[in-house]
């Protein structure tokens, strides 16, 4: 016998409340747990996603959702614009570098990204499979989708019109499987890539054969004689003074607008932050309540046991073995509940993101544990020991010939 | 070891002490504190026990003063020299009878060698693993005895260890504390108003004025 187990045997004598107590504050502490894991995850990989691009240029629309397109391909693109405007850009001595984008298309769900290779370039992309695109209608796959969809290096597949999976198909032009990337574990394992060309081709009406199997441009825009278009552009600067100026000389002088993935993200994450610290305070209240429920239960508990701990006293326990006695019980509570809802943290952020296969929670994973949630449970055993202070100390302080002479 | 209690005084209420009559008892004697009740009996075995501090006068265990130890001191010399058995068993009945024992050696820092045969003597070592609620009155106060006599004290003070038992179950508690006491030379003092009591043991007090 020792204290701990002592403590641990009281509690089990009552199960339903020590149940409850522990369900109540694992509760608070599985959305804490969610919370951080998402909130880490989500600005990491955002953070990361965004790695490399100073400005976003797109067709004029919501500045927000020209990121969400074309950096994280989560939302729809604004429209396109003109390539004759955008290859002006070029010529701009803030510029370091213009990798443009070709949306509209996709495969089974997973878009169908018109690039050129500075775009693999900008992730460190890394081929695990085949080659990378060279002709019209070749293309890479990221990781995800070729595991998901079981296509390997050499498979045809027909793309379908669209960003979701939808419409009508380009049965005319089936794409050829060249190349397959490493899991990159950032935006690019949901893509299919391939070039700009592709994706024109694949809209055209007809059938030009010398087009077709033209070697494709590999970096900057495809030289062409047509009116051609493109869906926005990732855009490096040049040196700092750029961000001042060419968002403000886009916006104003062009059809285009640009927009900057760092401004616009932590824009986002103020407007989810009303959200966040709404459910964030709601944590905050049932581990209040938890806490509450803890203190009642042993304050209630102690009433029945001034009699018990009497007894203890007479066996030759001290008034302070009595104290930690108490302490312990709420400390086992509370550990308990920290142990319970980082679990249940984790298995809802696994069936949450079992449960979005494409969407932006996809990217997450349940499997990571953080420093912080260590701090959750430092966290909830401090409650334990608030909410047990008042009781242990009554304990401390039993009168032990009081109490055995009252029966 | 000896006993020796000498001119204690103790009040409940301001102007209404009363005292306890001078005593000595040697390791291995038996004495029964006999009064009606309301005469003080059970406040005699607080003092003795430690359990409470007379307002004057001496309580000697071989060479310690009770009443002037204090704190967890007080308390750990309790749980080591003295064996308390209550009216009610008082048994924690979250743990096992087992346990109850162990509790005991936990709190004393005794090694507990002896509990398994104790509950064998005491003829309750089948329901070692028993919880309290599924004992009778007499087998839970034979617990009490177990518990009490678990770390081998030098002083068992038993405070109407009969009182809700029914005469057969009376006699062989009464028997059982005797026998235990002499078998591990133990000073027993049993304070009671039980008639059925009072023919077992020839050393006797009774107390029953205030004083």
């Amino acid at each position: 016998m020792n204290m701990l187990k002592l403590s641990w045997k009281y509690l089990i004598a009552k199960p339903l409340n020590t149940g409850l107590n522990i369900l109540l504050l694992a509760l608070g502490l599985a959305i804490i747990t969610v919370l951080i894991l998402i909130q880490d995850q989500f600005e990491n990989k955002m953070a990361k996603d965004a790695e490399g691009i100073d400005l976003v240029v797109g067709a004029k629309g919501s500045p927000l959702q020209l990121i969400l397109s074309s950096v994280y391909h989560i939302d729809f693109p604004t429209g396109n614009i003109d390539m004759e405007e955008a290859q002006s850009l070029t010529r701009n001595r803030l510029v370091k570098k213009i990798i443009p984008l070709g949306m509209g298309d996709n495969y089974q769900g997973y878009r169908i990204i018109g690039t050129n290779h500075d775009y693999l370039e900008l992730y460190q992309a890394v081929i695990s499979e085949g080659e990378v695109w060279k002709k019209p209608f070749e293309v890479v796959l990221g990781e995800e989708v070729a595991r998901k969809l079981e296509l390997k290096v050499g498979d045809n597949f027909v793309g379908s019109h669209g960003i979701g999976s939808s419409s009508h198909e380009h049965d005319e032009h089936p794409y050829l499987v060249t190349g397959i990337l490493a899991k990159m574990n950032n935006v690019l394992d949901k893509l299919v890539l391939t070039s700009i060309e592709s994706v024109w081709y694949s809209h055209d009406e007809g059938h030009d054969h010398d087009k077709f199997t033209a070697d494709v441009s590999t970096t900057g825009f495809p030289p062409t004689d047509e009116d051609r278009e493109v869906t926005s552009l990732l855009v490096q600067y040049r040196n700092p003074m750029a961000a001042v100026q060419l968002p403000r000389y886009i916006n104003s002088r062009s059809s285009m607008q640009a927009a900057s993935p760092s401004f616009e993200i932590s824009r986002l994450f103020e407007l989810l932050g009303v959200g966040v610290k709404l459910i964030q305070g709601l944590a905050y209240a049932i581990i209040f309540i938890a806490g509450l429920g803890i203190f009642i239960a042993l304050f209630n508990s102690l009433k029945e046991r001034k009699y018990d701990l009497a007894v203890m006293r007479t066996l030759g326990a001290s008034s302070f073995q009595l104290f930690i006695h108490i302490v312990l019980e709420g400390i086992i509570l509370t550990l308990l509940g920290a142990l319970v809802g980082i679990a249940i943290g984790h298995v809802f952020l696994a069936l949450l993101v079992a449960q979005n296969e494409q969407g932006a929670i996809s990217g997450l994973s349940a499997a990571v544990f953080l420093q912080e949630e260590l701090w959750i449970v430092v966290y909830a055993v401090a409650v334990g020991v608030i909410a047990s202070l008042i009781p242990a100390y009554s304990a401390y302080r039993t009168d032990i010939a009081k109490q055995l002479t009252r029966a | 070891m000896m006993l020796e209690v000498k001119g204690i005084k103790f009040q409940y209420e301001k102007g209404r002490p009363f005292d306890i009559p001078d005593f000595q008892l040697s390791s291995g004697e038996q004495l029964l504190i006999l009064g009606k009740s309301g005469s003080g009996k059970t406040t005699i075995l607080n003092i003795l026990g430690g359990l409470l501090k007379p307002l004057s006068g001496d309580v000697r265990l071989g060479d310690t003063l009770i009443n002037q130890l204090s704190g967890a001191k007080l308390d750990k010399f309790r749980g080591k020299h003295i064996g308390i058995v209550f009216q009610k068993p008082h048994i924690l009945s979250p743990l096992t009878v087992e346990e109850n024992l162990s509790l005991a050696n936990f709190f004393s820092g005794a090694d507990g060698k002896r509990n398994q045969e104790l509950l064998k003597e005491l003829g309750i070592a089948d329901k070692r693993r028993a919880k309290v609620n599924t004992l009778s009155e007499g087998e839970a106060q034979r617990v009490s005895i177990a518990r009490a006599l678990a770390n081998q004290p030098d002083l068992i003070l038993a405070d109407e260890p009969t009182a809700s038992l029914d005469d057969h179950n009376a006699e062989i508690v009464i028997k059982l504390l005797q026998d235990q006491a002499k078998k591990y030379n133990a000073a027993l003092i049993i304070v009671t108003h039980d008639q059925r009591v009072k023919d077992h043991i020839v050393n006797q007090i009774t107390i029953g004025a205030l004083s």
